[in-house]
């Protein structure tokens, strides 16, 4: 990554930059929200249960509750990458063959089977998409989902995918800080929620990222 | 044969090509250049795998520069 500065952090000047400790205070931030409001639905249904088994209709909508709440923060996440907006299919093999030529081989192979182009940085591994992105930490043990994109609606979809792979590269730090951050948490509970066809390329960035 | 390209509705439109040896089309790339950042373009110049460079000039010397559109948070 070069140390010139993304020209769009100058839209959001109220936001500290995006760096290894920020992700890692977010990630555990994140970790102890799903903690909150997992265990007490958790431990108020399971307490119900041993009190009065009568009340299991109520103990077991507690429960579904701590499995539920964590689901929807997950697929909020998965979300991010998600196909959106027009198709504009007809400028779609013209953008294609840019984004091709962005990417190396396999990574080009990655984001035709997938949608999603896989970035090494140093934050982590990157999965591009079309209106967002997802960072696999340098363990491999959590995802950050990010929600980016450009504004154009006509354009076809790789070269949304283009324009943020070109940001990322000139500033990863910045990319992050300019994006908003929509959810981290361990990338099987993204995964799951993620689109089938998206699912090998999370499975890549773990591989990419290390052991997890 | 170096080339500005602008993504676009068409998946990418060429702006302008030069050589560096050409001074009448680098300057006429250069006032294309300059036009699409009034329109609100950022010059980008990709420098190989995982490298990216933001422009406010021209660079006679690249192969390739890209315009795209100010992304932001969604």
């Amino acid at each position: 990554m070069t140390a010139d500065a993304l020209p769009e952090l100058a839209s959001v000047p109220w936001r500290s930059r995006t760096d290894e400790r920020w992700l890692r205070r977010y990630g555990r931030l994140w970790h102890a929200w799903t903690l909150l409001y997992t265990v007490p639905f958790l431990a108020a249904g399971i307490a119900m249960l041993a009190l009065e088994p009568l009340t299991a209709p109520v103990a077991l909508a507690a429960i579904a509750h701590a499995w539920i709440i964590p689901e929807l923060y997950a697929f909020r996440g998965a979300s991010v990458v998600r196909p959106k907006g027009p198709r504009n299919e007809r400028a779609e093999p013209v953008a294609q063959g840019l984004l091709g030529d962005l990417l190396g081989h396999d990574e080009r192979d990655l984001q035709r089977q997938t949608g999603l182009a896989l970035e090494p940085g140093e934050l982590g591994t990157w999965l591009v998409g079309e209106s967002g992105a997802l960072l696999v930490t340098p363990d491999g043990r959590r995802v950050h989902c990010f929600c980016v994109g450009v504004s154009e609606r006509d354009l076809p979809p790789s070269d949304r995918v283009s324009h943020l792979l070109l940001a990322l590269r000139t500033d990863e730090g910045g990319f992050a800080t300019v994006a908003n951050h929509a959810f981290a948490g361990a990338p099987w509970r993204v995964r799951r929620r993620l689109p089938v066809q998206m699912r090998p390329a999370l499975d890549s960035a773990r591989a990419a990222a290390g052991p997890g | 044969m170096a080339r500005l390209i602008r993504m676009d509705s068409t998946g990418h439109t060429t702006i302008a090509e030069w050589t560096a040896a050409d001074d009448a089309a680098f300057g006429a790339a250069v006032e294309e250049f300059r036009g699409q950042l009034d329109q609100g373009y950022i010059g980008t110049v990709p420098e190989g795998p995982g490298k990216a460079a933001h422009v406010r000039e021209l660079p006679r010397g690249a192969d390739l520069v890209v315009l795209r559109r100010p992304i932001a948070g969604g």
